[in-house]
C-alpha cells in the first residue's frame, strides 16, 4: 500500500508544482530521485497516473511516467497505444518543462520512433520529431540528439522535403551538456543529413555535410565515417568531377585507412577522371556488387550520367556548333537521338546554353547569357556579404571567447615567457614614452 | 710536387682548351671552315637520312671513348635494320678493341655473332691478356694507394683514388669508377680540385643515367668561389642540360644549352658533341619558349648560332617557325625524326618534344586572328580538317587556345574572356567557399571544445 502511496503522492506533488519556476526545478528533483520508484510500478498503474495528468500542463510529471512505460520492447497493441499518446504529448507539451529533463525526453522520442519503426510507420513520427526537436534546442543553432533520429525516419520515410528546414539551419553549437549528444550522434547526424541533400538532390550541401562527418575530431574510424566518405566520393564526381584531397585537419587515422576501406569507390573516381565513358562503365560494371552491397548503385548511375553531361559541357567549351552525330560520337552516346535527349534535359536544366537545329542535325552552343547586370545579382551578393559579416561575427566572438580561455592563456603564457622577454619590457616603456 | 701531379690531372681538357683558343687566334678562318666542312657533311647525312639509313660513320666520328660504344650500341639495338645494325656493331667493335672494356666486347661480340667474318668474333686470348694486366694494374694501383695513405699525403691520395676511378671507368665498371672518384672529394684542397672531382663524377654519372648526380656535382662546381674557365662553365651547362631534358624539364634545358658558349667544340665528345647542344636545345628551345624568348634567346644569340651552324636543319626549323612557316618547319622536324629516335638522350623524348613543338605552332597560329578558316588552316599544317579539328579541340579543352571551333562552317572563333562577368562569378564563388570553410571550422572547433571526440570503446 506504501507504493500506492507514493505514486499518488507523486501525482499530487506533479499537480501541485507543475506552477512557477522554482517549483519545477524542485519538482524535477523529486523526479529524478524517485526514477526506479516510478519505473518499478506496473504499466496498468503508470497508465491510471498518466490519465490524471494533462500533457500541456504538467509536461514534466507526465515526461517521466510516460517514459517509464516505454522501457521494455512493447507488444504491438500497445505501442500503438504508446506511440498515438507520446505524439500527442510531444505536440502539446510545454517547452520550458521538458527542458529541465533534456535526457528523459530524449529518450521518450527515441523509444516513440523505435515503436513507429516497430509499426513500420516511419511517416507518423516525422513531424512530431520535428517538433521535439523545436522543443528541446534552446536556439536553432544547437545540434540534438534527437536531430540524427529525425533524419532518419525522414530518410526511411522518403520524406526528403519535410527535412529541408532543418538542414537549411546551420548548427554550431555543439553541447553534450545542454543536449546530451555524443559523437555518434553527430556523426549520423551528418550522414543522415548527407542522404537527405542527395534525396533533395541538393548535392553541395550533402558534400558538405559528409565533409563534417569526414573531418570530425577521431582517434579511431568509425563505420559512419567510412559510409560517408563513400558517398562524398560519388557526391564530389556528380558536383565537382573529382574528389578533393583530404584537408589538413582530416585526423589522421582517416587519412591512413579511409583510402584502404573504399578502393572500389577510388578505382571508379579515378575511370571518371579518365573522362572515357566506356572505362566508366567497365569499372562500374566490375564493382557492381560492391556498389548494390553499399546500397550506393542508383548513386553510381547518377555518376555515369553526370560524366555524359560533363563532356558535353566541355563540348559547349570548344564549339560553336557540332553536329548530333559529332556529339554523339565524341561523348560515346548509342545514338544522335539519345544525344539530342541529353541536351534537351541539359538545356531545361539550365545546365548549358544552346539551341538544337533540327533540319541540319546541328547544335548551336551559346555563351552563359548571365550579364550581372541585374538587380538580382546585387541583391545576392548584398545578402552573401550580409552572411559574411554574420558569419565574421562569430568567428570574432569565438577568437574572444578563446583569448579569455584559462587553458589557452596559460599554455600560450608559458610559451611566451620562454621566449620573448621584451614583450614584458615594451609596454612599461611605452607608458613611459606617452607619459 | 703536389702541384705538378695537379697538372697532370687537369691536363687533358686544358691542352684541348688551348689548341681551341690557338685555333681561335687564327682569327676564325679554320673554324668557319671547319664548320662548313661538318655542315656539308650533315647535308649528306640528311639525304641519307630520307633514305631511311644515318650515316654512321660520320655520326660515330663526332664522339670518342665510351659514350661512342654505348651510341652506336644503342643505334644497333633500335634501329630494326641488319645493316645499319652490324654496321654500327663494327664500328663498336673496332673502338673497343682499342680500349680495355671487355666486357662491352663480349656483349658486341654477343650481338654480332659470326655475322661479320671471323675478324670479328670472339678473341678469347686478347680478353684474357687484357684482363691479365688489368689485375695487374689494380694491384698495383691498390698497394700504391696505400701506401699514400698510410703516409697521410692528401694529395696522393687523391690522385691515387683519381688513378682508381680512371682505371674502373676505363674497364667499364662504372659503379667502382664512381665511388672512387667520390672519394676524392674528402681530398681536395682546391677548387681546381674540386672542379675536376666534379667534372669526373658527372662523366660517370651521365654514362650510368643517374642524372639526379648530374645536377647534383654541376651544382657543386658552380658553387666553387673561384672563376671557372668559360670551357669549365660550358661543359656544366650542357651536363646541367642533359640532366634537365631526362627529367622532362625542357624550358630549362633549352636554358642551359642555349647559354652554352661555342668555347666547348669538341672537347666534351666522351659526352656530347657540338651538333648535339644544336639539336638539343634548339628542339628543347621550340617546345618550351615563347616567342620573344625564342627570338631574343635563341636567333639572335650569337653564341647559339655557332651551334646552330653545325645542324643547318635545326637552323632551318627554328627560323621557319619563328616566321610561321609551319609546313616546312614540321616537314624538317619528320626528316629528322628517324635519326633523332636514333639519340641516346633524345629518344625517349622525342615524342614528347614533337608534339610540344606541334602545339606550340597550332596556338601560335591562332593567336593573331579572331577568326581562322579550317580549311587553310589546314592546308598550312599539310593535315586533313577533320585531324586538325581534333587537335584543336584537345587545345581548347586543355585551355591552350581561348577560342571555339563552328564545325558547322568549318571556322576557328577566337573567344575573349568577360573580365567582368569573370569577376563576379569569382567572387560569388569565393564568397561561397569562404562560407563554407569557416562554418566547418566553427563546427570543428565546437566538436574540439566540447571534447567531442570518436573514440574506440574498448580500451
Amino acid at each position: 500500500m506504501e507504493n500506492t502511496d507514493s505514486l499518488d503522492n507523486l501525482v499530487a506533488q506533479v499537480q501541485g508544482l507543475s506552477g512557477c519556476t522554482e517549483d519545477l526545478a524542485h519538482l524535477a528533483s523529486i523526479l529524478k530521485q524517485s526514477e526506479e520508484a516510478i519505473s518499478a510500478k506496473g504499466a496498468p498503474r503508470l497508465h491510471i497516473a498518466i490519465s490524471l495528468l494533462d500533457p500541456a500542463v504538467h509536461s514534466l510529471g507526465y515526461l517521466f511516467f510516460l517514459d517509464a512505460q516505454s522501457c521494455d520492447p512493447l507488444p504491438k497493441d500497445q505501442a500503438e497505444e504508446f506511440l498515438n499518446t507520446a505524439i500527442h504529448f510531444i505536440n502539446v507539451c510545454s517547452k520550458d518543462q521538458i527542458q529541465l529533463a533534456p535526457e528523459k525526453f530524449t529518450m521518450l522520442c527515441k523509444s516513440m520512433k523505435e515503436s513507429a519503426l516497430q509499426l513500420n510507420s516511419p511517416m507518423r513520427v516525422v513531424l512530431p520529431l520535428h517538433n521535439a526537436i523545436l522543443k528541446l534546442q534552446p536556439s536553432p543553432q544547437y545540434l540534438t540528439a534527437l536531430h540524427a533520429e529525425f533524419f532518419l525516419v525522414c530518410v526511411l520515410a522518403k520524406c526528403y522535403t519535410s527535412a529541408s528546414v532543418v538542414l537549411e539551419e546551420q548548427i554550431f553549437e555543439i553541447d553534450p551538456k545542454k543536449c546530451l549528444i555524443t559523437p555518434k550522434d553527430f556523426l549520423l547526424y551528418c550522414y543522415y543529413g548527407g542522404m537527405l541533400c542527395i534525396g533533395l538532390k541538393k548535392f553541395a550541401k550533402a558534400l558538405e555535410f559528409f565533409h563534417h562527418a569526414i573531418t570530425a575530431p577521431a582517434t579511431v574510424l568509425s563505420a559512419i565515417v567510412v559510409e560517408s566518405y563513400k558517398k562524398f566520393i560519388l557526391v564530389s564526381l556528380i558536383e565537382n568531377g573529382q574528389v578533393p584531397s583530404f584537408p589538413k585537419y582530416t585526423p589522421a587515422v582517416s587519412i591512413r585507412y579511409l583510402k584502404t576501406c573504399t578502393q572500389d569507390y577510388l578505382e571508379l573516381a579515378n575511370s571518371f577522371s579518365t573522362r572515357n565513358i566506356s572505362d566508366l562503365q567497365r569499372c562500374v560494371a566490375s564493382h557492381e556488387d560492391a556498389f548494390k552491397k553499399d546500397s550506393n548503385l542508383g548513386l553510381v548511375k547518377q555518376v555515369v550520367s553526370s560524366l555524359y553531361k560533363r563532356n558535353i559541357q566541355r563540348l559547349t567549351q570548344t564549339y560553336v556548333t557540332l553536329s548530333l552525330e559529332d556529339i554523339a560520337s565524341t561523348v560515346q552516346l548509342a545514338s544522335p537521338k539519345d544525344a539530342e535527349l541529353y541536351i534537351l534535359r541539359m538545356i531545361q536544366e539550365g545546365e548549358i546554353f544552346a539551341v538544337i537545329n533540327q533540319k541540319d542535325g546541328m547544335v548551336c552552343f551559346h555563351e552563359d547569357p548571365e550579364q550581372y547586370k541585374t538587380t538580382d545579382i546585387t541583391q545576392r551578393l548584398d545578402e552573401k556579404i550580409r552572411q559574411i559579416i554574420s558569419l565574421e561575427r562569430k568567428v570574432t566572438s569565438m577568437d574572444e571567447h578563446i583569448s579569455c580561455d584559462q587553458a589557452y592563456l596559460s599554455r600560450v603564457g608559458r610559451d611566451r615567457s620562454r621566449y620573448d622577454l621584451e614583450d614584458y619590457d615594451l609596454v612599461p616603456q611605452k607608458m613611459f614614452q606617452t607619459s | 710536387m703536389s702541384s705538378d701531379d695537379d697538372m697532370e690531372v687537369m691536363d687533358p681538357p686544358n691542352v684541348e682548351a688551348e689548341e681551341e683558343q690557338e685555333q681561335q687566334k687564327e682569327k676564325r678562318k679554320p673554324q668557319e671552315t671547319s664548320t662548313l666542312s661538318l655542315s656539308s657533311k650533315t647535308k649528306e647525312h640528311s639525304q641519307e637520312v630520307s633514305n631511311d639509313q644515318m650515316d654512321i660513320e660520320a655520326y660515330a666520328s663526332l664522339y670518342k671513348k665510351r659514350t661512342k660504344v654505348s651510341r652506336l650500341l644503342f643505334i644497333a639495338n633500335h634501329c630494326n635494320n641488319e645493316a645499319m645494325e652490324l654496321e654500327a656493331l663494327r664500328m663498336a667493335h673496332e673502338e673497343i678493341c682499342k680500349g680495355e672494356n671487355t666486357s662491352h666486347y663480349k656483349e658486341v661480340c654477343e650481338k654480332i655473332n659470326g655475322r661479320l667474318g671471323p675478324a670479328f668474333t670472339l678473341n678469347q686470348e686478347w680478353i684474357d691478356t687484357v684482363d691479365r694486366r688489368a689485375e695487374q694494374r689494380l694491384e698495383r694501383l691498390e698497394i700504391e694507394l696505400n701506401g699514400y695513405k698510410t703516409n697521410l699525403i692528401k694529395e696522393s691520395i687523391r690522385m691515387g683514388y683519381n688513378d682508381l676511378g680512371d682505371f674502373y671507368n676505363e674497364r667499364g665498371d662504372l659503379q667502382q669508377a664512381f665511388k672512387n672518384f667520390v672519394r676524392t672529394r674528402d681530398y681536395c684542397t682546391t677548387s681546381k680540385h674540386i672542379i675536376s672531382m666534379c667534372l669526373n663524377v658527372i662523366l660517370v654519372a651521365i654514362n650510368l643515367g643517374q642524372f639526379h648526380h648530374v645536377s647534383n656535382y654541376v651544382a657543386k662546381a658552380e658553387q666553387t668561389p673561384d672563376n671557372l674557365e668559360p670551357l669549365i662553365v660550358a661543359k656544366l651547362k650542357v651536363a646541367a642540360g642533359l640532366a634537365y631534358l631526362e627529367n622532362q624539364k625542357y624550358k630549362l634545358a633549352a636554358r642551359k644549352f642555349v647559354e652554352t658558349s661555342p668555347d666547348l667544340g669538341a672537347s666534351f665528345n666522351d659526352v656530347i658533341a657540338a651538333q648535339d647542344v644544336a639539336t638539343y636545345g634548339g628542339l628543347c628551345a621550340l617546345a618550351s619558349f615563347d616567342r620573344a624568348e625564342l627570338k631574343s634567346k635563341v636567333i639572335e644569340n650569337r653564341n647559339f648560332k655557332n651551334y646552330l651552324e653545325l645542324v643547318p636543319e635545326v637552323r632551318e626549323l627554328i627560323h621557319d617557325f619563328y616566321a610561321s612557316r609551319y609546313a616546312s618547319c614540321l616537314g624538317y622536324l619528320q626528316k629528322l625524326k628517324t635519326n633523332l629516335t636514333l639519340d641516346i638522350h633524345l629518344h625517349d623524348h622525342v615524342e614528347s618534344l614533337y608534339t610540344l613543338i606541334r602545339h606550340k605552332a597550332l596556338i601560335q597560329y591562332t593567336t593573331p586572328f579572331i577568326s581562322v578558316n579550317l580549311n587553310r588552316m589546314a592546308d598550312a599544317f599539310k593535315t586533313t580538317v577533320v585531324g586538325l579539328e581534333k587537335e584543336l579541340a584537345a587545345l581548347i579543352m586543355e585551355n591552350q587556345i581561348q577560342a571555339r571551333i563552328d564545325s558547322h562552317n568549318k571556322i576557328l572563333h577566337a573567344r575573349h574572356a568577360d573580365q567582368r562577368n569573370g569577376t563576379f562569378q569569382r567572387s560569388l564563388q569565393t564568397g561561397t567557399d569562404f562560407e563554407r570553410e569557416t562554418r566547418a571550422m566553427l563546427v570543428r572547433a565546437n566538436l574540439l571544445k566540447h571534447d567531442m571526440v570518436v573514440r574506440g570503446t574498448r580500451k
